[in-house]
């Protein structure tokens, strides 16, 4: 299970602009490199994250090899309404995470 | 003749006065490399949750409270709360065990408690597990000064010193060279820090990994293209002890972020 870190601010003013920082653990294997014993290590990478906002679509991003491991994304949004953020990442071999932060508006 | 012979002598005392201004750093100048970081480096480390160390931090919380080995018992069944039973540990580590009659680190105690007391197999060196573990204990030592009771270790204190002090690899260098007599320089475009351990296990952006003291070492002497110890050689332990004693009053940053 991947560990996720997330950071949103608790609570902001209507129509503010707030930083939202997510970081998750992940090896980004680049499938460039080779093994001790000269076998090529299989590429695993996250491919894809997105971020929801009371279920509408505010940021997603294409990730690929020669990204650092740990991804740590970080974007902006502006705050219109308290409620739920949800992120997903998803990649190689069936990878998947998710985690959700709630905001409240004022 | 004579002014050969003082020429000699010149050259003689310009050696030891070379000796000389490889003494310790006092107190007053003793930095943490923190301070020779990038703005960016800094803020990554500062920010628990933009600190990748953050992410080990959580797994060793996690088992801190996992039962393992044949005695079924977790770390927390005999030390309870890490917050409290951990404080101020990791500052004092490498510490004299009295049963082995030598000095051991902060990852050797914690296999000690896994195979002794847990019952379970030993992590290995540099796993993920161990240094999950480590961190979360010596996080529980942030920001207290690292402080070293000597007293009973002075002979593997003075290995340490001259381990560090020794010339060693093909570029014939050692440790003090760097660290002692030119810190505050750059090699190659990189700061020469005064090589303080305060973070470990620390967050090494070149390693894109987690990684302990011990892995730095070997860094080191693969750099001066000498043949690194085995991990957990007694010769790691003594010079981390060094190390430790000579940052005495540092504080802990534990999980560091360095370059």
């Amino acid at each position: 299970m991947a560990r996720a870190l997330i950071n949103v601010p608790a609570k902001a003013k209507r129509g503010e602009i707030i930083a939202i920082k997510t970081l998750i653990s992940h090896v980004m294997e680049t499938g460039f490199r080779y093994s001790n014993t000269g076998q090529i290590i299989p590429r695993n990478i996250i491919t894809f994250f997105e971020c929801t906002y009371n279920g509408e679509k505010i940021f997603s991003a294409e990730l690929h090899a020669a990204m650092a491991a740990n991804p740590f994304i970080t974007f902006h949004t502006v705050a219109t309404e308290s409620g739920k953020l949800e992120f997903t990442w998803t990649g190689d071999n069936g990878f998947s995470a998710s985690e959700t932060a709630t905001i409240t508006v004022e | 003749m004579i002014s050969r012979f003082l020429l000699l002598l010149g050259g003689a005392l310009a050696g030891v006065a070379s000796l000389a201004s490889a003494a310790e750093i006092p107190a007053a100048e003793r930095r943490s490399a923190y301070e020779l970081m990038s703005r960016e480096t800094k803020a990554m480390q500062d920010d628990d949750t933009a600190n990748p160390g953050t992410l080990w931090v959580l797994d060793g919380e996690a088992l801190w409270g996992t039962k393992a080995g044949t005695a079924d018992k977790a770390c927390a069944d005999c030390h309870g709360d890490a917050r409290q039973s951990m404080k101020g540990v990791a500052a004092r580590y490498p510490a004299f065990d009295s049963a082995r009659r030598r000095p051991i680190d902060l990852e050797q105690r914690i296999n000690i408690c896994r195979t002794e007391r847990q019952k379970a197999s030993a992590f290995a060196s540099e796993s993920k597990e161990l240094l999950a573990l480590t961190a979360y204990v010596a996080l529980q030592s942030r920001g207290m000064p690292i402080s070293i009771a000597a007293d009973r270790m002075v002979e593997f204190l003075d290995v340490g010193r001259s381990l560090f002090h020794r010339r060693q690899g093909q570029l014939n260098l050692s440790c003090s060279q760097c660290h002692d007599d030119n810190w505050g320089k750059t090699l190659a475009g990189n700061a020469i820090p005064q090589g303080h351990p305060t973070g470990y296990p620390l967050y090494r952006l070149e390693w894109q990994a987690l990684g302990s003291l011990q892995r730095r070492l070997r860094n080191c002497m693969i750099g001066m293209r000498a043949e690194p110890y085995a991990y957990g050689a007694p010769e790691y332990v003594a010079l981390e002890l060094y190390l430790m004693w000579r940052a005495r009053g540092l504080v802990v940053e534990t999980p560091a972020v360095r370059p």
